[in-house]
């Protein structure tokens, strides 16, 4: 038997690609030009997301009967920012130079439209397990992203990948830097981000054409 | 040869690689086929021929920078010469082999590359190859420093061409002008390489700290750096053009010459140039006002760059360059007439500006005249709005026949 129905895996696996929350939905956007200068932080705040919506999805989906409705954003507000300072108080005590280039984006986890999206339209309407993968699923369609952005932006930028001189050193002139190589410093800018994550979408459209919206 | 290059194309009609072949053929010779519908305009000007008209205007400027680029750098070696003589000192020889080995390197990989990507996209994309690039691919050397690493203009190019132009729908269809967008990818990307006292004179980067050292600072850099006295270069210095400086806009002498060529072949718009220098003269008024009436103190960083008179902003750095050949592309630019005025204003008033208060780099055209790109189709808009609202005024008091309620109803509503 199949770890997960065909239904189930759905809701992990389309968020990842053909209903991509920053790709296709373009949600999210902020956070991933923020912090996506390097592949640390980006893998960090991809996994600060998976379990604030993760976790959040669940409370959300185990309260969706006895929430008003006419209150449910402040409720899942404080459920965003209970999750959200959990996360905060755990870098600071375990990485701390880490929550510190993050700074003031983990606590803004909080305004990131995919998680009071995902609460709004799937928490809200379905059972904890279902509600559970969808958000696993589509934090990681996001930190997936995240990943690819901090990649080329870390590697082009700065030359280095998790902090490690893959290309060699550019002050002692090493590996490709001995043959006149040199950083790209727009990478290291945010809008680069934005230049990046609109060449995954052109990417993944054009491999997919069913994904271009007709004008 | 023409025959057989007819023949040629009848045999990979519909192929793949037509498009690549086509544009090799059109170049060479005029296409054997006719139309057969529908209405035509028959003009001497197509789309190539207004390219070549600009190149031809650029070709000045682009001779120039290589002799300049010689000059500069046996200046720079040797000290600049007490007794200038045009003949004996610049128009040499060795300047020009100088400037030809450095300088034409820079245009064919600024051709190569992006006429490559033109090629590869009008394959992939099953259309013509499209004539854009020949213009930008002539100046993107001219605004460059004239040792930028070549991969480095490569890889620019690549980028430029590619986000400036074809996510757009290519040719025609770009927001920003493309040789700009690849000047400001390497701005942005390699500023070390874009900017200081040793980028602007061949050789000078190389020889950083060793005992042969030259360097050259730009007029603006002088300036920017508050050392206004420094400056040993005369008005007609910087007017002819025997300044450092990017490759192609130091003379402002041929740049002026490039613009009457293309006012007068009505390639280009006399009306953002004309606006572009007004503009550019209001804001170096203004700053020369707020000096001399005693606004700013004499130790603001920005004292001796705003004390600048006025009009000299137009013979230094790239601003004339930029608004003769940059500001006036017809396709990124505003395209109503009193839009121009408008569009040619914000950007000499923005690049003395951006010149002025731009802490890293004192410069700021081509900054100012991408902004004002994607600020052309909203003044476009705005135009053509009030141009409306002007008519419909008319329209009400104006006496329409006939004069029956009914019609004159009808006639309102189609109007409106």
């Amino acid at each position: 038997m199949a770890l997960l129905s065909k239904k189930d895996s759905k809701l992990i696996l389309d968020p990842l690609a053909d209903n991509n929350p920053i790709t296709i939905q373009v949600l999210g956007i902020c956070s991933a030009l923020a912090i996506t200068a390097e592949l640390k932080a980006s893998v960090v705040m991809a996994l600060s997301v998976l379990f604030v919506l993760g976790a959040g999805n669940v409370v959300i989906s185990l309260m969706r009967n006895i929430i008003p409705s006419k209150i449910r954003i402040i409720v899942q507000l404080v459920v965003v920012a209970t999750l959200v300072i959990i996360v905060d108080q755990v870098l600071k005590a375990f990485a701390y130079e880490l929550s510190k280039t993050l700074s003031v984006f983990v606590g803004l986890i909080i305004t990131n439209c995919i998680i009071m999206g995902r609460f709004e339209a799937f928490a809200l309407g379905n059972g904890p397990w279902k509600s559970f993968l969808d958000g696993i699923g589509n934090a990681a369609g996001y930190g997936i992203i995240l990943v690819i952005v901090g990649f080329f932006r870390e590697l082009l930028g700065s030359g280095t990948l998790f902090g490690f001189k893959v290309l060699g050193d550019p002050v002692t002139k090493t590996g490709l830097y001995s043959i006149g190589y040199e950083n790209n410093g727009f990478m290291i800018i945010p809008p680069a981000a934005l230049i990046v994550v609109g060449i995954i979408i052109w990417v993944q459209r054009s491999r997919n054409r069913t994904l271009i919206e007709e004008a | 040869m023409k025959e057989k290059l007819h023949q040629l194309k009848l045999k990979y009609q519909g192929k793949k690689m037509a498009p690549a072949f086509n544009a090799l053929h059109t170049f060479l010779y005029t296409p054997n086929e006719t139309t057969h519908s529908g209405a035509h305009v028959r003009a001497a000007d197509d789309l190539k021929r207004t390219m070549n008209t600009v190149i031809m205007a650029l070709v000045p400027c682009l001779l120039f920078g290589m002799f300049n680029a010689g000059y500069q750098h046996y200046s720079a070696i040797n000290g600049f010469p007490a007794n200038f003589d045009l003949f004996e000192h610049f128009l040499t020889w060795d300047n020009f082999w100088l400037g030809l080995v450095t300088v034409l390197p820079l245009v064919i990989v600024s051709y190569g590359v992006g006429l490559a990507i033109e090629f590869l996209f009008a394959v992939i994309k099953g259309h013509e190859v499209e004539e854009g690039y020949l213009v930008t691919g002539m100046l993107v050397p001219l605004i460059v420093p004239v040792d930028t690493p070549l991969w480095m203009l490569a890889i620019a190019v690549a980028f430029g061409v590619v986000i400036g132009k074809e996510v757009f729908g290519g040719t025609g269809m770009n927001i920003l002008n493309p040789a700009l967008t690849i000047r400001a990818f390497l701005f942005f990307a390699y500023p070390t390489w874009m900017s200081g006292d040793k980028v602007w004179v061949h050789g000078a980067v190389e020889r950083a700290g060793t005992a042969d050292a030259i360097s050259g600072e730009t007029i603006l850099g002088y300036l920017a750096q508050g050392n206004a006295s420094e400056i040993s270069y005369t008005l007609s210095d910087m007017f002819y053009g025997f300044i450092p400086g990017s490759v192609g806009e130091t003379s402002k002498l041929l740049i002026l010459l490039g613009a009457l060529f293309l006012i007068f072949s009505k390639i280009a718009s006399w009306r953002i140039m004309v606006s572009a220098v007004i503009g550019a003269l209001a804001m170096g008024l203004i700053f020369n006002g707020v000096v001399d009436a005693g606004w700013l103190p004499e130790y603001s960083k920005f004292y001796t760059l705003m004390s600048f008179e006025f009009w000299k902003h137009l013979l230094v750095g790239g601003l004339a360059f930029g608004i003769v050949f940059m500001a006036t592309d017809p396709v990124t630019g505003a395209q109503t007439n009193r839009g121009k005025w408008f569009y040619g204003f914000f950007i000499g008033f923005l690049s003395v500006m951006i010149r002025v208060f731009n802490p890293g780099y004192p410069e700021g055209v081509f900054l100012a005249i991408l902004l004002m790109n994607v600020f052309a189709p909203t003044i476009d808009h705005y135009v053509v709005k009030g141009n409306i609202k002007k008519r419909l005024k008319r329209l009400k008091t104006a006496t329409i026949y006939p004069k029956t309620s009914d019609e004159v109803d009808s006639l309102k509503t189609e109007t409106a």
